[in-house]
This record gives C-alpha cells, sequence and structure tokens, in this order.
C-alpha cells in the first residue's frame, strides 16, 4: 500500500517534472521523398546523448527530438550526410556517432581485435611446431627392445 | 611458472576495469574545450523585472575576463543541487557567472530565483535550447569556464561541487579568484 502511493508520488513529480520543461512547439520541416529517406536513414547512426545506447530515431528524449529537428533541417537544406555528422561532432563529439571515425586516436579501437587475433595466431603456431618438434616414436613390442628405447631417452 | 603468463593477463585485464569503472559513462568530453565560445544572440532576461526592453547579448560579450557559463533551468534538479554553491561563489565574489536559462518558462525561473536568490550576471534566455545544442549541452546542468579571450578551457557537467570548483576551475581561472 505504502509502496503504490509512494510510486504513485515518484510518478506524479516525473510527470510534473517533465510538463514543466517548456516545449515550443515545432512544426515539422517538409522533406521530400528522397529527403526523407534520407533523414531516415541517418538517424539510427546517430546516439541520443541522453540515454546513451537509444539512436536518435528509437530516442523520445527532448534532446533527441531537438536534434532530429536539427537534422531535418539540415537535410532540408541539402547539406550531405558528412556535413550533418560534422556538424554534431563539432557539438558532441565522435561519441554522437555509433561507428566512430578512423584516425590515430581511434586506430587501436579499430585494429585492436586484429592484433589481439594475430596474437593469438603467433600463440597457437608457436606451441603448434614446438609440440611437432619433440621427437615421435613408435613403441616397441618387445621388452627388450622398449628397455633400450628409454634407456636411449636423456 | 605455467600460471605466469595467465596471471599477468588477469592483473592486466583487472587494472583496465578498475581503471573502466572510474570513468562515469554519462560525462562525454566536449569537442569544444580549447576553442572559442560558439556564437550566439541572446535576449537577456532581467532580474528582477524591468519595464525596459530587453537587452540581447553576443559572444562577443563575454570576453574581457574569465567567467562561469552555467546552463541551468527551473526544472532541472541537479540545477537545485548546485543552486546553493553558485550562490555562494558569485556572493564571495570568487567568479561570474553567467546563466543560460535553458529551454524554461520566464515565470518559472523568476519565481525560483526569487525564492532561492540569483547568483547570475546576467541570465541569458535560451527557450527553445538552440543555442544549448551549438554548446553540446546534453543535460543540464553544465558549467564551461570562459577565459578572457572567451575561449572555453573547461566544462563541468552535472551540478557544481566544491570539490570540481577548488581542483579544477579555481586553478584554471588564475588571478581572478
Amino acid at each position: 500500500m505504502i509502496r503504490a502511493v509512494l510510486a504513485a508520488v515518484v510518478f506524479g513529480l516525473l510527470a510534473l517534472a517533465v510538463s514543466a520543461q517548456v516545449e515550443t512547439e515545432k512544426v515539422p520541416i517538409p522533406l521530400d521523398a528522397a529527403q526523407d529517406a534520407r533523414f531516415h536513414a541517418l538517424l539510427p547512426d546517430l546516439r541520443c546523448l541522453v540515454c546513451q545506447n537509444e539512436s536518435l530515431a528509437d530516442s523520445t528524449a527532448p534532446l533527441a527530438q531537438d536534434l532530429k529537428y536539427e537534422v531535418r533541417g539540415l537535410v532540408a537544406q541539402g547539406k550531405s550526410d558528412a556535413e550533418i555528422k560534422k556538424y554534431l561532432t563539432d557539438r558532441y563529439g565522435d561519441f554522437v556517432l555509433f561507428k566512430p571515425p578512423f584516425d590515430a586516436r581511434t586506430a587501436l579501437l579499430w585494429l585492436g581485435p586484429f592484433l589481439l587475433a594475430l596474437i593469438g595466431v603467433i600463440v597457437l603456431m608457436v606451441h603448434v611446431r614446438r609440440s611437432h618438434r619433440t621427437k615421435r616414436v613408435t613403441v616397441p613390442a618387445d621388452a627388450a627392445a622398449l628397455r633400450k628405447l628409454l634407456d636411449e631417452q636423456p | 611458472m605455467r600460471f605466469a603468463i595467465p596471471l599477468i593477463v588477469l592483473v592486466g585485464l583487472l587494472v583496465l576495469f578498475v581503471v573502466g569503472l572510474q570513468h562515469d559513462p554519462r560525462e562525454l568530453p566536449s569537442p569544444l574545450i580549447g576553442k572559442s565560445a560558439p556564437g550566439f544572440e541572446l535576449p537577456v532576461l532581467p532580474f528582477p523585472k524591468t519595464a525596459e526592453p530587453p537587452l540581447r547579448l553576443t559572444a562577443a560579450d563575454l570576453k574581457g575576463k574569465p567567467l562561469l557559463v552555467n546552463f541551468f533551468a527551473s526544472w532541472c534538479a541537479g540545477c537545485q543541487v548546485e543552486h546553493p554553491f553558485l550562490m555562494q561563489l558569485a556572493q564571495g565574489g570568487k567568479v561570474q557567472i553567467v546563466g543560460v536559462d535553458y529551454k524554461d518558462a520566464e515565470a518559472d525561473v523568476r519565481a525560483w530565483l526569487g525564492q532561492k536568490g540569483n547568483p547570475y550576471a546576467p541570465i541569458l534566455s535560451d527557450l527553445d535550447g538552440r543555442v544549448g545544442i551549438d554548446w553540446g549541452v546534453y543535460g543540464v546542468p553544465e558549467t564551461f569556464v570562459l577565459d578572457a579571450d572567451g575561449v572555453i578551457v573547461y566544462k563541468h557537467i552535472g551540478a557544481m561541487t566544491e570539490e570540481a570548483w577548488e581542483t579544477k576551475i579555481k586553478p584554471l581561472l588564475g588571478g581572478a579568484s
């Protein structure tokens, strides 16, 4: 009972907090079919900074709505995908992109897995080669020959 | 000896984990550090209310001395938390704090600051959050530290604390404090 009341109070406060945030009503900028397709293709690559693991396409956070509106405007202005991504990374950094660019800072991130795989292959090869190098002998059937073979071994 | 290599790998991983866990994934590094503050033109919210038409300020008006630019809103929880400390900074004459009221209603912010006190000089009003986007704001409160040339030298994400002020910001302001 107390828990239900608490939950109701918390939800009420949350609703209040959300409603208190002023939403200036924005009319979506009209896009033609090709622009609209590009707009919707772009959104899944862009991260919502508030929810972090959601894309702008999925997020309903106020900032995500604002950024969608900005991106829409940029698409309508005829900006290229690269220009729009630059607009966002200039403000929010590479984190806004789900796929970080390849450069000196991210080289380890991109190449790291291949590097680790390479190390694994080298370790495996060394290991295999070493096990090959140990002498293989067929075990003789009679006891005298076996004795002799064992005595030869260091 | 057999376990030496796996042990080294394990310890290495543990060190990486410990270091990784110290990072708050909510704190994103700003690409604006070391650059001039993004351009803007915003109306000043006169506090207390005056009959005069509101002034408008631009990024150029922030030059001249080091200051803090604090994005806040009356609806934001973190802003309630940092408010007493900002008051302390402002009243102690430690630094000028320019407030940018982010996606807020004028009546709400007036009521809030009227009740709790106003640490900002001046308050700028970013009603639709457009300037917030240009500054890379993704969640109020966020505080930018500007040097005398209007260059952003540091960004503090979340509520301002005495620790952040003493250890990060005050040393950057140099003689200003």
